[in-house]
């Protein structure tokens, strides 16, 4: 019998008259394609698309392409379901991937369009008029207490205002992205990158490795499940603490870092022994209701001096119902995570068939955070497959304060999005603690690169703004009369809150 | 000996300020009808101000007490009944709870010693990575969960009563011990159904035995062995002196001990695509 059924899903050409036989290939391919006997020798199944090779290959002359012919035609059994039921035929094992969902599920998105300013109220000119992108993170007060300036006129009291918010030039963070599923020096990128735009970075559940104590005023620090690195030193480092309870690409699971990652670097921040893995169990088991939630949010206030306390979630049909009760709980933001969202490992049928699009969850918890009065105690950040400015300006107008940015930012970093992450070899050397692997990323490089992304999508969020004719992007949040829909059913419509165009 | 109130903002449930009596380096306080936002302030401005001993009376129920407290040579005294999270992500100091506790005490912590002289309720020691934490009498569900254990960092819990279901869940590190001996539930097992259910590392054991039904199908059941008893012994005399215990007694009864199959449960659970 053969060993597999499973046929090769990529097929790498090289151009053997071009080719220098310079064998760069062998090197870059972090799967072990190439072989190299006076010429580079490619093993199709091992390939993952990746393009690494293609990119450093100096004569062009390597192609990766769809192994076409490898499956019979049938819309129901799709290639990618024969290959699902052979590897789990050969293994037993639930099948584990990574990246986000790539279903072709219907992408809201894409069918919302912003609105313009023609005639009256005229537009803003975004290049010769200031344009407010700053934002403050955090809960706002009810009202507003005033005292007498000693001038005449009044200032805002000592204590009162923006007071414990945290003050962001532009509204776009990166996510919750651990070190040991992504590297250190992808960390370093994204926390330098973090203080040069005077934004936000999150260690997600792994811990803060101590490089990053110089950039600690742009971090978020997160306390998952299996409190990973939590300490009282973590907690004081951090610029705010952040509850993970669920991820979009994995909502109700927890979190498993097998422990072939958990090397020196990795244990010594996490505090766990090397070698074993590191299971984040899928609930907390301090909260198994709201009040148990409100009990952790003021235990990691209590141990921090009262710095400003987030919970994450995944997007999921309940969601504004247990937004609600995570703003109840004294929660500073709430974190909605979408089903598109990436993850460096999930089980494929929870990434691709758990949870509810992003757009969705923003409009639903605004609406239901406004119709309750306390839309002002927290703010709302969004994520979970923010593609571009344009998706950025949506979310905001939909209900969300901020936008977080991971699978982005990592194709900032060179990522191609080849779903092979929890595998642990990226040949680009972002979610691998190999260190032939990992030295591939300077950080000074990567984070050039993510602040350019970010001052690119700030620019044109402000050109957006300036469309629209207002001068801060808070006069754009939940502004949904400024979107319109097209191809979207009517129900759709409405839980967006959103008027078909033509409306 | 001076008598002063502890400054700064009040508010929340009562509006009453603790009143705090300073003698020496040991500072008194006086926990009657105070929100436990002040009073942790309290105990924390007098740790600041290098109080090597705080003695906290009147305590019913506030929470939090020692919580992300680091200080090494302080001893917290806690005269009442300690709320839930006492102790969490502490990190050196020694508290002594002269009552019951609620949940959650040691809940994430680093470092440091707790004593309860009494009961204690749900998830003691979740994701404790060191120090130790010695109960009396019973404890009640999910205590244990998720212990871990960092080089030197080796959490120790030793509970004199019986537990409910989850005893050890998770567990990764670490030593959770079981007596079954001040117990006002004579009837009940020693240990609830689920123990040491996921466990992938660290030790439990208990005194007396448990039938394979009550743990999960990750541990092992086992005689404890001469060399574990020289492991555990030295435990049992500490938390037997904590307690006013007598070590032979506690020593009369043969220890099971339970521990896990693998250090990877899951390891063979995924098929990567
Ligand atoms: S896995 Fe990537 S680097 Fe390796 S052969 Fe395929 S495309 Fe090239
Ligand atoms: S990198 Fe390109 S040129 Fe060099 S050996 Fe490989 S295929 Fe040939
Ligand atoms: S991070 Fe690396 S392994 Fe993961 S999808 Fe991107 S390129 Fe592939």
């Amino acid at each position: 019998m053969p060993t597999s059924l499973i046929q090769p899903e990529f097929r790498v050409k090289i151009d053997y008259d071009k080719c220098h036989k310079c064998g760069r290939c062998v090197q870059q391919c972090g799967w072990g394609v190439y072989d190299f006997n006076e010429r580079p020798i490619p093993d199709d199944s091992k390939c993952r698309a990746c393009h690494r090779c293609v990119t450093f290959c100096p004569a062009h002359c390597i192609t990766i392409e769809k192994n076409t012919l490898a499956y019979r035609d049938n819309d129901n059994w799709s290639a990618d379901a024969r290959k699902a039921v052979w590897r789990q035929a050969e293994t037993g094992g639930v099948l584990l991937t990574s990246m986000g969902n790539p279903k072709p599920y219907q992408r809201v998105f894409d069918h919302l369009v912003l609105d313009a300013c023609q005639v009256t109220n005229p537009s803003i000119d975004p290049l010769r008029e200031p344009m407010e992108l700053r934002t403050y993170l955090g809960r706002k007060p009810d009202s507003v207490e005033v005292e007498p300036d000693g001038k005449g006129g009044f200032k805002l009291a000592e204590g009162a205002g923006l007071a414990n918010n945290i003050k962001l030039d532009t509204p776009i963070i990166f996510s919750p992205m651990s070190y040991g599923s992504v590297s250190l020096n992808v960390h370093k990128s994204l926390a330098m990158a973090a203080e040069r735009l005077g934004t936000l970075m999150n260690t997600g559940e792994g811990g803060l490795h101590e490089d990053l104590y110089p950039y600690q005023d742009h971090v978020i620090v997160q306390v998952a499940s299996g409190r990973f690195g939590v300490n009282p030193d973590y907690l004081n480092r951090g610029a705010a603490m952040e509850i993970k309870i669920g991820q979009g690409a994995k909502p109700g699971i927890g979190g498993h870092l097998p422990g072939e990652k958990i090397n020196k670097e990795v244990s010594g921040t996490r505090m766990i022994p090397q070698g074993t893995d590191a299971i984040s169990p899928a609930p907390h088991h301090d909260i198994y209701s709201i009040e148990d939630l409100r009990q952790l949010i003021y235990s990691l206030k209590e141990a921090s001096g009262y710095k400003p306390v987030g919970v994450k979630i995944a997007a999921v049909h309940n969601v504004a119902a247990i937004a609600s009760g995570i703003v109840r709980a004294g929660a500073d933001y709430v974190y909605l995570d979408g089903f598109k969202g990436g993850t460096g490992a999930a089980p494929q049928v929870i990434r691709d068939h758990i949870g509810i699009p992003i757009e969705v969850a923003i409009a639903a918890v605004d609406q239901r955070l406004r119709d309750e009065g306390i839309r002002n105690q927290a703010s709302i950040i969004a994520a979970g497959s923010i593609r571009s400015s344009a998706d950025l300006a949506k979310a905001i107008a939909l209900g969300a304060d901020v936008c977080a940015i991971g699978s982005a930012a990592l194709m900032a970093l060179g990522c191609h999005l080849c779903q092979s992450c929890h595998t642990g070899s990226c040949s680009w050397g972002i979610t691998t603690q190999k260190p032939e692997l990992t030295r591939r990323i300077d950080p000074e490089w990567g984070a050039e690169r993510l602040v350019n992304l970010v001052h690119a999508w700030s620019h044109e969020l402000q050109e957006i703004l300036g469309a629209l004719g207002v001068n801060a992007v808070e006069s754009l949040r939940g502004s949904r009369e400024r979107l319109r829909s097209i191809g979207l059913d009517e129900q759709m419509n409405r839980v967006l809150g959103v008027k078909p165009a033509g409306l | 000996m001076t008598r002063t109130m502890a400054p700064g903002v009040v508010e929340g449930y009562l509006k009453v300020a603790p009143t705090v009596t300073r003698d020496g380096d040991a500072v008194t306080i006086d926990a009657n009808g105070v929100y436990y936002k002040q009073l942790n302030e309290a105990v924390r401005q007098a740790i600041d101000a290098g109080a090597a001993t705080v003695r906290i009376e009147n305590v019913n129920g506030q929470r939090y007490i020692g919580t992300g407290v680091k200080a090494s040579g302080v001893r917290i005294e806690v005269h009442g009944t300690a709320g839930n999270d006492m102790a969490m992500f502490m990190d050196g100091p020694e508290i002594e709870v002269f009552g019951n506790a609620q949940d959650g005490v040691g809940n994430t912590m680093n470092a440091g010693r707790v004593v309860v002289h009494g009961d204690a309720g749900d998830v003691l020691g979740y994701g404790m990575r060191g120090g130790r934490v010695y109960v009396k009498g019973d404890v009640g569900y999910r205590v244990g969960i998720h212990m871990k254990a960092y080089e030197n960092l080796v959490p120790i819990m030793v509970c004199g009563g019986k537990a409910r279901d989850f005893f050890g869940e998770y567990m990764a590190g670490g030593m959770l011990v079981l007596l079954g001996m001040n117990t006002q539930f004579a009837e009940q097992p020693l240990v609830g159904g689920f123990t040491g259910a996921g466990m992938h590392g660290g030790v439990i054991y208990l005194r007396g035995s448990v039938e394979p039904w009550q743990c999960g199908k990750e541990v092992g059941i086992f005689q404890a062995t001469e060399e574990d008893m020289a492991e555990l012994t030295p435990i049992l005399a500490d938390y037997a002196e904590a307690m006013g215990m007598d070590i032979e007694q506690i020593l009369a009864e043969p220890f099971t001990k339970l521990a896990p199959f693998s250090h990877r449960p899951y390891g063979k659970l995924y098929a990567p695509m």
